[in-house]
């Protein structure tokens, strides 16, 4: 994203950040937020392996970079003694943590979405080609929020990289109307929590034809995150 | 439609502006370098109806005109709208106060000293903005080039030209691109309706011009070069509602690091994310071109030539070369080369022998007889599957005229009666695209390099004639045409057309 986090701002947790954003319908997946490496296993029990278990708290959110994710779990052992490690790697300044265990998905294509602010503009959808080269492909569109439902779908076929929405290496041609609900979400989001400033959905993965987000980061603006606090 | 944000001040100001009875040149030189000189002996040329007058503070002549010493000295009985202040930044105040007492609307200031001199100037243009206000009076400038407005015949500016008149009305925050556009608009023939360059857009704004222009009957599309917005989000309402009635066409410098920072520079803008500028401009429905050339093309095309229905272009040529990268061209855009029904190709085959080319670019191939240009324009413009019409070879029969004219056997040897034909097949084709595109409603785009390379041949010069535009290069064309083609289909989506 384009917008760094100000010194002012503060980001949510990533299961605070999910909860907020499947309240305007972006899609996520179905995910558990436990305490225990026992619970972590039955949680993975009941959403089937393989899953992805992942350390969550008000204050982390570089966890790949620290080594916060773990992909791919195929047995109940694999996830516990995952767990066990994630709560061990907390460090105080973390907060209070959990850990989040999520099916495993995976998808050849992957997008990002998000809400970012400019100087000039104001808050602003983002959509772009996702993925490690994202930086170097740069292929990312904006518009304005409030987005409606033309503008997104504009938005979707302004994206240079249209081959990359068709059927794509056995892989069905990505469902538009439901990337242009994701990009309606985020308006949505802003639209009703003017205090949102950032939102980054990456990657967004794009399963069976379908966007999912499969990580999710919020920022909020601090004054008015106190204002709602309070 | 939402209410117009334009105060009824700034309104009446700029009707002033553009169509003022009488104008007063203020700090009239007599040292033709000087822009007290220049903008008087312009609008003098260029033959402004209205009365013209000066001042100076030594009262002296200039140009024929005997300069009163001070605007309470004009006769009373002159009927002044418009003053053009050619004074130091330090005698302004007073000016705008006099001007005011005298019931004049709209003040234009060439002058600098302002927002672009650094703090105090900024503070002196604050006070301009702030004295202009209380005095219901609208200040266009400072720093800026003037106001042109054919249809009065005004030409108030500190630099050349005098365009023709035409649909085209632009509005700049650099006055150079208010020249270049005109130079454009008088060698393609293809008129400007009104042209301002905003300066330091202290008081009024690109956006309340363009505003302004959206009312104006003279006006068919909109032009704009900008470097910075204030406000964001208010120049995104404004335009949004201004395009959805005319096409809006924007040319926005900064859009890479390098140029941004000197656009911060040349007019202090703040930078936003180009890419951010570019979503905005989709969803607003106003067209961004990437060039300055682009821009003039897309708007001249605009100003001249009906809205395509849809995206399926026909490349009608005599020259296959032409043919060939133009559907490169087009390929780069989301116009379609349109392959031909077969009832269109059956009935091309009555009007050319065997050897066309049988699809889509219409490749004549030579075989074109005296009516079949003509004929080939209806059949392809009146078909449903054909939303747009490219010529490519116009003028070629007239290029070979031009060197039998100018050559030693002329007029002998049946090259009079032959030139003759040749001039007057090229003059008929730009007048049955032009009629084409009358009927039917589908654009009819012309582009020969003949354009620039012999503006005198008959094909360019009968277009120029009927104020239509001769592109120079297909690309050019394609680039102009896909950008009506986005227009069309963007305000259709959204039921503004």
């Amino acid at each position: 994203m384009s917008t760094s986090a100000s010194p002012t701002a503060t980001t949510l947790s990533e299961a605070e950040a999910k909860s907020l954003l499947s309240g305007f319908g972006v899609p996520l997946l179905d995910e558990r937020q436990v305490l225990t490496p026992t619970e972590a296993a039955s949680a993975a029990t009941e959403l089937g392996l393989p899953v992805v278990c992942k350390l969550n708290g008000d204050n982390i959110a570089h966890k790949t970079e620290r080594g916060l994710v773990r992909l791919n779990l195929a047995t109940t052992d694999q996830v516990s003694a995952a767990a066990e490690e994630l709560l061990a790697a907390a460090t105080p300044a973390d907060g209070d943590v959990s850990v989040l265990v999520a099916p495993m998905v995976s998808g050849i294509r992957e997008l990002i979405a998000g809400v970012a602010t400019d100087p000039q503009f104001g808050p602003t959808v983002m959509l772009g080609v996702g993925g490690v080269l994202a930086e170097a492909i740069a292929d990312v569109v904006f518009r304005l929020i409030p987005l409606n439902e033309v503008d997104a779908t504009d938005m979707i076929d302004d994206l240079t990289s249209q081959s990359l929405l068709g059927a794509f290496r056995g892989e069905p041609e990505v469902d538009r109307k439901a990337l242009a609900q994701v990009l309606l979400a985020l308006s949505a989001t802003v639209e009703a929590r003017p205090d949102v400033t950032s939102v980054d959905l990456n990657p967004l993965i794009v399963v069976d034809g379908k966007p999912i987000a499969v990580d999710a980061l919020v920022e909020l603006a601090a004054a008015e995150r106190n204002e709602v606090a309070s | 439609m939402n209410q117009p944000t334009l105060s009824s001040e700034t309104s009446a100001g700029l009707d002033a502006l553009f169509n003022p009875r009488g104008v007063v040149v203020v700090g009239a030189s007599t040292h033709p370098g000087k822009f007290g000189f220049v903008s008087l002996h312009n609008i003098l040329t260029a033959g402004f109806a209205g009365g013209v007058y000066a001042t100076n503070r030594e009262g002296s002549e200039v140009l024929g005109i005997q300069c009163a010493t001070s605007i309470e000295d004009l006769p009373a009985d002159a009927v002044i709208d418009m003053a053009f202040l050619c004074t130091p930044a330090a005698a302004n105040p007073d000016i705008v106060r006099s001007c005011a007492a005298r019931g004049i609307k709209a003040v234009f200031i060439a002058g600098g000293g302002y927002g672009e001199a650094g703090e105090e100037g900024l503070q002196r243009q604050r006070e301009l903005v702030e004295l202009a206000d209380g005095l219901g009076i609208t200040v266009v400038g400072p720093n800026g080039q003037g106001v042109v407005s054919p249809p009065a015949q005004l030409c108030a500016q500190i630099v050349a030209p005098y365009p023709p008149r035409g649909g085209i009305a632009v509005a700049s925050q650099s006055g150079n691109f208010v020249s270049t556009f005109m130079n454009y608009a008088s060698v393609t023939g293809v008129g400007i309706s009104r042209a301002v360059s905003a300066g330091n857009a202290a008081m009024t704004s690109v956006v309340d011009l363009l505003e302004w222009f959206a009312t104006d009957d003279e006006t068919k599309v909109l032009l704009a070069y900008m470097e910075g917005i204030d406000d964001g989000r208010e120049f995104f309402e404004r335009v949004s509602r201004i395009a959805a009635t005319k096409p809006v066409v924007v040319v926005k410098g900064g859009a890479s690091a390098e140029g941004q920072r000197a656009a911060a520079s040349h007019t202090g803008s703040l930078a936003s994310d180009d890419k951010v500028f570019d979503g905005m401009a989709r969803q607003a429905g106003i067209v961004r071109a990437s060039s300055i050339e682009e821009g003039f093309d897309t708007a001249a095309l605009f100003a001249t030539q009906p809205l395509p229905p849809g995206p399926n272009v026909a490349v009608l040529t005599s020259v296959g070369g032409w043919g060939v990268v133009t559907s490169d061209a087009l390929a780069q855009t989301q116009l379609t080369l349109v392959d031909m029904p077969t009832d269109l190709v059956d009935a091309i085959d009555e009007k050319l022998p065997p050897r066309w080319s049988r699809n889509n670019p219409i490749d004549m191939a030579g075989g074109e007889t005296r009516e079949t240009v003509p004929e080939l324009l209806d059949l392809l413009a009146n078909h449903n599957s054909i939303d747009a019409i490219m010529y490519l070879g116009l003028g070629i029969q007239s290029n070979q005229a031009a060197m039998m004219r100018g050559g030693p056997y002329y007029p002998d040897h049946g090259l009079e009666r032959i030139v003759s034909f040749h001039e007057r097949q090229d003059a008929r084709y730009a007048q049955a695209g032009a009629e084409v595109a009358a009927s039917t409603g589908k654009p009819v785009v012309f582009a020969t390099e003949l354009a620039v390379a012999d503006p005198t041949n008959a094909g360019p010069a009968e277009l120029r004639e009927q104020g239509q535009l001769c592109f120079d290069s297909a690309g050019r064309a394609v680039r102009a045409l896909d950008h009506l083609r986005w227009y069309a289909q963007h305000h259709r989506a959204r039921g503004h057309l």
